[in-house]
């Protein structure tokens, strides 16, 4: 009989699964995270590819969207120049909670090479930032990880957790 | 302006560097009349205009005209001479030496197959007339010169900025502007966005591409030692960043194991 016994809680012997709701919602998010098309420079090519079929972000439940209202995730990429740096905030702003940014590349990181009068030294100065991805411009594979990254960042986090306002909100 | 000469081999393995003017040589100018094409170009010229300067450099002429004439004798050049292209306009920063924009205007002839420039100084405050009505190209091109030199045009049909914001305060391309900004310029998306009272939260830029701190956490962690933002840095080298997944694995999704992956001998 020992061959027949039913192990409920191993094997899926029972068609149940068991998880808590912090879990099974943060992997659902960390899945599907849709990203703002936010290319700004030569970094947005990279972003492209990845997004592209050899790559293939939706691997990861990445789609970009053409809208901030549809986005969790922004992904800048490329130089910030202080003439849209009002843009870039106001579409953080429009994005629905809960939601994240990946800084691609040296020139959102820290303005990169460009040390002039016209670029934003890093963006966030003005919007808060959860992985920054160093690179000029970072390979998609790099990009990749960072998604990953994110990913298991997200899964760590609690799923009811208050919005704790994020540095400049 | 000329800057004083350093060696220049070891500049790689400084982490500083700030010589920054170099002074072109000038290239040997020519009399006009070596060409006959020119010769012919300026005598017309010479007869309605007052000419204070004219040669031939790397085969284009450069003509030295009045400031008041810069419409007529475009119009002339155009009508007259053949020279159907303005190809670029904009004005030289000689404010620290001689008080004066010099404005230049490249000039291309397609039928004659020659390039020339007509060039005049103005003063600070004063205004160039607008040659937008005679060549379309100049619209955007004195735009341009405002712009980034605050260099006025007369009558031009639309005069703003074209390259900065609207609000911004001086002009970029004068000798006399930092390249990493003024005050004005240092704040101003933060000014913008948060307003005055955040320029103490968010802190002055970082302009030093050679800064390293190691306590900073807040800005960069050592590779390999990366704490959580604002942490205590760790001596220990950190798991943090390596493992994209967790111990247990996720759900659905299969971690892959090296050592239990099999290598193909043969393509299938």
């Amino acid at each position: 009989m020992a061959q027949h016994q039913v192990r409920y809680l191993q094997d899926g012997g029972l068609p149940v699964l068991l998880t808590t709701a912090d879990k099974i919602l943060q992997w659902g998010r960390s899945n599907s995270l849709w990203a703002l098309t936010y290319g700004l420079a030569c970094c947005a090519i990279e972003m492209m590819a990845s997004g592209a079929s050899r790559y293939d972000f939706d691997r990861f439940g990445t789609i970009f969207r053409a809208s901030p209202r549809q986005a969790d995730l922004m992904i800048v990429a490329g130089t910030l120049t202080k003439k849209h740096a009002e843009f870039i905030r106001r579409l953080y702003d429009q994005m629905a909670e809960p939601k994240w940014v990946i800084s691609m590349g040296s020139c959102a990181n820290t303005g990169g090479m460009f040390n002039t009068y016209a670029t934003v030294q890093g963006v966030d100065r003005v919007i808060p930032v959860d992985i920054y991805l160093p690179g000029c411009a970072p390979r998609p594979e790099t990009l990749q990880y960072a998604v990953m990254m994110l990913q298991k960042q997200i899964r760590r986090e609690s799923a009811f957790q208050k919005l704790k306002p994020k540095r400049l909100v | 302006m000329m800057r004083r000469y350093q060696e220049k081999g070891d500049v790689q393995k400084k982490a500083y560097y700030n010589d920054r003017f170099w002074v072109a040589p000038q290239i040997p100018k020519d009399p006009v009349e070596s060409d006959e094409i020119f010769a012919k170009d300026l005598e017309s010229l010479k007869s309605k205009f007052e000419i204070k300067e004219a040669y031939i450099q790397r085969g284009q002429m450069v003509v030295y005209i009045d400031p008041k004439d810069n419409r007529d004798v475009l119009k002339h050049l155009k009508e007259e001479l053949a020279y159907n292209f303005l190809s670029e306009l904009s004005a030289i920063d000689w404010l620290a030496q001689k008080g004066e924009f010099e404005i230049f205007y490249q000039m291309l002839s397609t039928s004659k197959r020659k390039r020339m420039r007509v060039k005049c100084f103005i003063k600070e405050k004063e205004a160039i007339e607008s040659v937008c009505d005679i060549y379309k190209s100049a619209d955007w091109a004195e735009r341009e010169m405002y712009d980034m030199f605050g260099v006025i045009v007369n009558n031009h049909p639309y005069m703003k900025r074209i390259l900065m914001p609207d609000d911004w305060q001086g002009h970029p391309l004068r000798k006399d502007y930092p390249l990493h900004g003024d005050e004005f310029a240092q704040w101003y998306e933060v000014d913008k966005i948060f307003g005055k009272e955040y320029r103490d939260i968010i802190g002055p830029e970082n302009r030093d591409s050679a800064y390293v701190n190691e306590r900073d956490t807040k800005h960069f962690a050592r590779i390999r030692h990366e704490v959580r933002f604002g942490e205590e840095p760790s001596k220990e080298p950190t798991d943090l960043m390596k493992e994209y997944q967790e111990e247990g694995g996720v759900f659905l999704i299969k971690k892959f194991k090296k050592d239990k992956s099999i290598t193909l001998k043969e393509r299938k």
